[in-house]
């Protein structure tokens, strides 16, 4: 791993992603305009709890599959199509490095739509009684998600021609919102759906969130180990069958 | 005493690749050493970028060895890569960025690069170096590309077909600078189909036709090769007869232009067998062959595909 390398990479990358319109409005439009809408059109069932600390844990898993899955997973299947991939594969670049800059350009924008999502939730009138060790656990449950879902993106990526990738991204994209509880919470499911819902990691993902952010949700220890889980099984999957040309 | 050759930077030995029942390229071998500009030179799918992509690594060689820097560029990929620099024909170019962008991040691979800007405005890229890929023409997408091959100040360049969609302007900067690469000790492999190119900057030409390598020379040996007459008609002509008629060899040229291997002593008979016929001789001149007609009659190529 060479530091001059991977710094002028992870530049390029978070140049790269930040750059396209689409990519922000996946990005940040889908969990800002989730995190408004639902505010001011309370049609969400809310159980007595305060809508937005059900909203806040929903958004952040959206922000995380909108950048770690379908921004990176549609990019990177353009570059291997586009043979950019192949391109660097005869420079010093080496493999890890594109790979390490690719996560460190999602982190920071990891980073960047967690502020701006509980900055939003915030002016909205969002006051969680956080705590420091909850807020750590929810870092480090965002950082496990981010792995999992760029696992999932990169999967995806590596394998399909760049439209196909595009659509069956967008696909899964809409199936997690729509089965992993944040749209629609699991309770208002049938059984055996909110059971296949209960297990996507956009489930565990939100269930987390909420746990170390709102103290309601499964035990902190067993949505971080599923989140793990859903990281390294998608990272080994995207490893082993992505194609870099 | 003659001054010992300095080891050749690429080696290709024997190298055939095939892919499913195709062979692309079929025991093919060569070398270029520091200094040396080889051109390959042959019709589409005669297995130039086979050629190229095995010796940048990027495609492992059914049989034969490759070498670049005494090593195997798959193997060994990461003594190779610092100095060596690609042009692959697919370009690979990232659309959505900018030449700049791609020209500092590529400088940054490297350990004693060129300055980006100092190469952007070398390659009259200076007005759309902060444009995206993307709306650049395809000849400045061959520039960019030429640029990052470049940057990193390669000891071996491969250039699959440099100058294609280039104008007639940028192609004299890109021949300036491969000729500028070789001076200062570069080993250069490059394709093309331009034969002007071929003549003007390869010290050697290997001409390769269905993955076979047919011919490997100075451009001036193989376009010497064959002297004698060009005869130059405007009508369909029986080189049998012609060549039985007048005792010599006569072979399709190209552009309605025949070669008769007489010696100009013969122009006044071969003249007048054409009057004889009343057909119409055109033109009839002391030819050297050019380059373009060796590659012609080499590759077996129909007039219409020059």
């Amino acid at each position: 791993m060479n530091l001059r390398r991977l710094r002028a990479q992870t530049a390029l990358e978070l140049r790269l992603l930040l750059r396209n319109g689409e990519n922000l409005l996946v990005t940040l439009g889908a969990p800002l305009g989730m995190l408004v809408f639902f505010t001011l059109v309370p049609v969400l069932p809310t159980a007595g709890r305060e809508p937005l600390d059900i909203l806040v844990p929903g958004a952040l898993t959206v922000a995380v599959m909108g950048s770690a899955m379908v921004a990176l997973g549609i990019s990177t299947a353009f570059e291997r199509e586009h043979s950019v991939l192949r391109r660097y594969g005869v420079t010093p670049l080496r493999r890890g490095e594109l790979v390490g800059a690719k996560a460190l350009a999602v982190l920071v924008i990891v980073v960047v739509q967690a502020t701006a999502v509980t900055g939003a939730a915030a002016a909205l009138g969002w006051r969680p009684g956080l705590t420091p060790g909850g807020v750590a656990a929810a870092g480090l449950a965002l950082l496990l998600a981010t792995c999992a879902f760029a696992g999932i993106g990169l999967a995806i990526a590596g394998r399909l021609p760049a439209m196909g990738a595009l659509a069956m991204l967008n696909g899964v994209f809409l199936l997690l919102v729509l089965l992993g509880g944040v749209a629609v919470p699991l309770a208002e499911m049938p059984d055996w759906l909110a059971a296949f819902g209960g297990i996507l990691p956009t489930a565990w993902a939100a269930g987390t969130l909420s746990t170390t952010l709102t103290s309601t949700g499964p035990p902190v220890v067993a949505g971080l180990s599923a989140l793990a889980g859903w990281a390294v099984v998608a990272s080994v999957v995207a490893a082993r069958t992505f194609r870099w040309e | 005493m003659p001054t010992p050759e300095p080891p050749a930077s690429i080696v290709v030995d024997g190298l055939t690749k095939r892919y499913g029942g195709r062979t692309a390229v079929a025991d093919l071998s060569l070398t270029v050493h520091p200094g040396e500009v080889l051109a390959l030179l042959g019709p589409n799918g005669s297995g130039k970028t086979t050629t190229v992509e095995c010796i940048a690594g990027l495609r492992a060689p059914d049989m034969g060895t490759v070498s670049v820097f005494g090593v195997n560029p798959r193997r060994e990929r990461e003594q190779v890569v610092g100095r060596l620099g690609v042009m692959l024909q697919e370009g690979g170019t990232h659309r959505s960025a900018t030449p700049a962008e791609l020209l500092r991040t590529f400088a940054a691979y490297y350990d004693d690069p060129l300055e980006p800007l100092a190469l952007i405005e070398r390659l009259g890229l200076g007005q759309v170096a902060a444009q995206r890929v993307r709306t650049l023409s395809g000849g400045e997408r061959q520039r960019v590309a030429l640029a990052l091959a470049l940057v990193g100040q390669p000891r071996v360049a491969l250039l699959d077909e440099p100058t294609a969609g280039m104008d007639p302007a940028a192609r004299r900067q890109t021949w300036a600078l491969v000729q500028e690469l070789r001076t200062g000790g570069v080993a250069i492999l490059l394709t093309t189909h331009a034969m002007e190119e071929a003549e003007r900057l390869a010290d050697r030409v290997a001409v390769v036709d269905g993955g076979t390598l047919i011919a490997l020379d100075r451009p001036s040996a193989l376009a010497g090769a064959k002297t004698g007459l060009l005869v130059e008609t405007t009508t369909t002509l029986d080189p049998a007869t012609l060549a039985e008629d007048l005792g010599v060899a006569v072979s399709r040229a190209g552009d309605g232009r025949w070669h008769v291997a007489a010696s100009t002593d013969m122009i006044a008979e071969v003249s007048s067998w054409f009057a004889a016929r009343g057909l119409p001789l055109t033109g009839i001149a002391a030819a050297r062959e050019r380059l373009e007609d060796v590659y012609l009659r080499l590759t077996d190529s129909p007039d219409e595909a020059a």
